[in-house]
């Protein structure tokens, strides 16, 4: 049984690579490169598997997996511009793809504590962008 | 060729662990252990797996479908409070999870081979849902 539950966050980006060119910046990335950013209501769907506990009901602890998407996630994205507020974007450029590598790197790493021996698995994640921009990983 | 079909039944529940202090019971369930229950609008998609009748040009009779997903869930499910009124949730927490476990064994004998059915997922909010496809 695969469990789904849905997040949200509000943030800013700019695409802007300086590996390439002003000309070429604006070229692939479009209105996307304007140079003072712009933000999207992103929502982000985790989804994790596991055995059925039969005294509680549940395949995953929800408190615990709330707990762990804020304070390693939401904690560091809501209302940020990631450019410049989340060291991961220092250097590359936050398109939502990145995102999605920086959000699975984040919930990996912190899901051997709290789900030690729960047998509780993260599976996958999909992240709209907008409506119309959606990005999912495997993880 | 996979076809799904959507209902939504509203239901109320208690999610509460018996022998457990009022605290763990908040720490498992949150808000959803409150003794007086509360209610959600559940949206259930079933999912049939099958080939088109090259006579009907169907994967199964919708209007079948329609008449299984109301007698074995919505008018057993819909404006119930599932704790009290919904066997086997009387011994059985209403967890999304158990509540997808059970509407899927309600579901699966009605189903031909040709027509199987390949998975439910159930919506308990617009922000929770669990897929489930008779695994253990």
């Amino acid at each position: 049984m695969t469990l789904t539950r849905r997040y949200r966050f509000s943030a800013s980006h700019r695409l802007h690579s300086a590996q390439l060119g002003e000309e070429e910046n604006q070229r692939i990335y479009g209105k996307c490169n304007n140079p003072y950013g712009h933000g999207h209501d992103y929502v982000l769907d985790v989804s994790v598997s596991g055995p059925l506990d039969h005294a509680t009901g549940r395949i995953v602890d929800l408190d615990t997996l709330d707990r762990v998407v804020r304070e390693r996630i939401l904690d560091d994205f809501e209302h940020r511009n990631m450019n410049v507020d989340v060291p991961a974007f220092a250097d590359i450029v936050p398109t939502t793809e990145n995102v999605a590598v920086e959000i699975g790197r984040r919930l990996r790493e912190a899901w051997v504590g709290p789900f030690a021996g729960t047998g509780t698995q993260l599976r996958k994640i999909k992240i709209y962008e907008t409506r119309r921009n959606i990005f999912e990983l495997s993880l | 060729m996979l076809i799904t079909r959507r209902v939504e039944f509203s239901a109320s529940h208690i999610c509460r662990r018996e022998g457990a202090s009022e605290e763990e019971n908040r720490a498992l369930y949150g808000a959803a252990a409150n003794p007086n229950g509360h209610g959600h609008n559940y949206v259930l998609e079933v999912t049939l797996d099958g080939t088109p009748d090259p006579v009907t040009g169907m994967v199964f009779d919708l209007k079948e479908l329609k008449e299984v997903l109301n007698r074995e869930v919505v008018e057993p499910m819909d404006h119930r409070f599932l704790n009290y009124e919904v066997k086997p949730f009387d011994r059985l927490i209403p967890t999304v999870e158990n509540v997808a476990i059970e509407i899927w064994n309600r579901l699966a004998p009605h189903f031909p081979a040709h027509a199987k059915l390949s998975g439910i997922r159930l919506f308990e909010t617009e922000d929770l849902y669990v897929d489930y496809a008779g695994e253990a």
